[in-house]
């Protein structure tokens, strides 16, 4: 049974003086998602409604946004549960908006390569998985789907511009826990700065928010206990200007 | 091989849609740890005032005996002033209790234990909240 539901919908485009809200309404079923109702505002009410998304469930991080001031996967929140009268959907915070719902994803990803961590896992494959017939094993790639949740939902991020960030210093960690030919000192020295692991200050929303079970709070506490560790043994930075 | 520095570029190339100081204290689809950390910063402040309201208190000693009867009389067994030290006590226990839990936390230890432990704390913290109405009752009626 379909029927609908009110969308109060973030709207800003280059030019423009402030942001606003549209408001569209919506049919609605039973499995529709946030996602596929604002592709549907696109295709039968406003074309000119911007918006990011590519893989529908889950894996690419690109369609990250806020709904009912939570920040989530669009393509994973299915309206109903939402359980709201009318749903407001605006861009991800601490990030320039581009138009409507996209924003600027240059920055996060700058500090985010800036840690190098490789892509594919070696030390856990997938666990149960059965590969086909030539295939030795089945890769795991890291967690994160770099979709910049964490760095929306962390308020630390809302006042230190310069911040590194809870995806940044989770996928540090990760190049600390296994390096796989990454350059550990050199992701260690980004992390150990004032503006690095040591700005956290442990809301844990980038963990509760975190779409994909990274946990990038219980990371940064980690790095924060290596990096104490690293200073007891006086080994702050290993070889000062690390080279790869 | 080349040399690295420690550095990322960290301007962004226009504004970020940033809350700036109201992110700390916005509780608008805030979660546990989240409302946490805002009750952390409100209460701490809270101690904070309470800290130098505390010390002009007691430059009444000062004066004299008679002022500090007189104010002992007139505001501490007051009710409206017992209620004070009522939401006193339980902004001591929030900041007290979870900056045990973020100490712990923020030395990298049992941090996969976070969740739980606030949990704990904050039972804790109720059970001690309600003792010390109960006391400020008994001695304050």
């Amino acid at each position: 049974m379909s029927d609908t539901t009110a969308f109060r919908v973030h709207r800003f485009k280059q030019g423009d003086e402030a942001p606003h809200h549209d408001r569209f309404e919506v049919p609605i079923g039973p499995r529709t998602t946030v996602l596929d109702a604002l592709t549907a505002i696109r295709r039968t009410q406003d074309p000119s409604l911007t918006l990011r998304h590519s893989c529908f469930h889950a894996s690419c991080g690109t369609c990250g946004m806020k709904v009912n001031d939570r920040e989530v996967l669009a393509c994973v929140t299915n309206v109903r549960e939402l359980g709201s009268a009318e749903v407001v959907v605006e861009p991800l915070e601490n990030a320039p908006v581009i138009s409507d719902l996209v924003v600027d994803m240059g920055p996060f990803f700058a500090r985010f390569n800036a840690a190098d961590r490789p892509l594919v896992r070696e030390s856990e494959l997938v666990p149960g998985s059965h590969p086909a017939e030539g295939v030795p094993y089945a890769e795991r790639y890291e967690d994160c789907i770099e979709c910049g949740i964490c760095v929306s939902a962390c308020p630390i991020a809302g006042t230190d511009s310069t911040y590194l960030g809870p995806a940044a210093l989770a996928a540090v960690d990760r190049v600390a826990e296994e390096p796989r030919g990454a350059d550990v000192p050199f992701a260690l020295r980004l992390a150990d700065d004032p503006h690095g692991a040591w700005r956290c200050h442990l809301a844990f929303e980038c963990t509760e928010a975190c779409p994909s079970s990274v946990d990038p709070a219980g990371h940064i506490m980690k790095l924060r206990g290596s990096l104490i560790g690293r200073r007891w043994r006086r080994t702050p930075a290993e070889p000062v200007g690390a080279r790869r | 091989m080349t040399e690295r520095a420690a550095t990322t570029d960290r301007t962004p190339a226009r504004p970020a849609r940033r809350r700036g100081i109201m992110a700390w204290v916005d509780v608008r689809g805030r979660r546990l740890g989240g409302w946490a950390f805002i009750l952390n910063r409100v209460t701490g402040l809270g101690v904070l005032f309470y800290l130098y309201l505390h010390l002009v208190i007691l430059s009444q000693l000062a004066v004299g005996p008679s002022a500090w009867d007189s104010l002992l009389k007139n505001w501490f067994l007051n009710p409206v002033f017992l209620v004070m030290d009522v939401v006193l006590l339980a902004g001591l226990l929030i900041h007290g209790l979870n900056g045990i839990r973020l100490t712990l936390v923020g030395f990298g230890l049992v941090v996969d234990r976070q969740r739980a432990m606030l949990l704990a704390l904050g039972t804790i913290g109720a059970i001690m909240l309600v003792i010390g109405v109960l006391m400020f009752i008994s001695h304050g009626g």
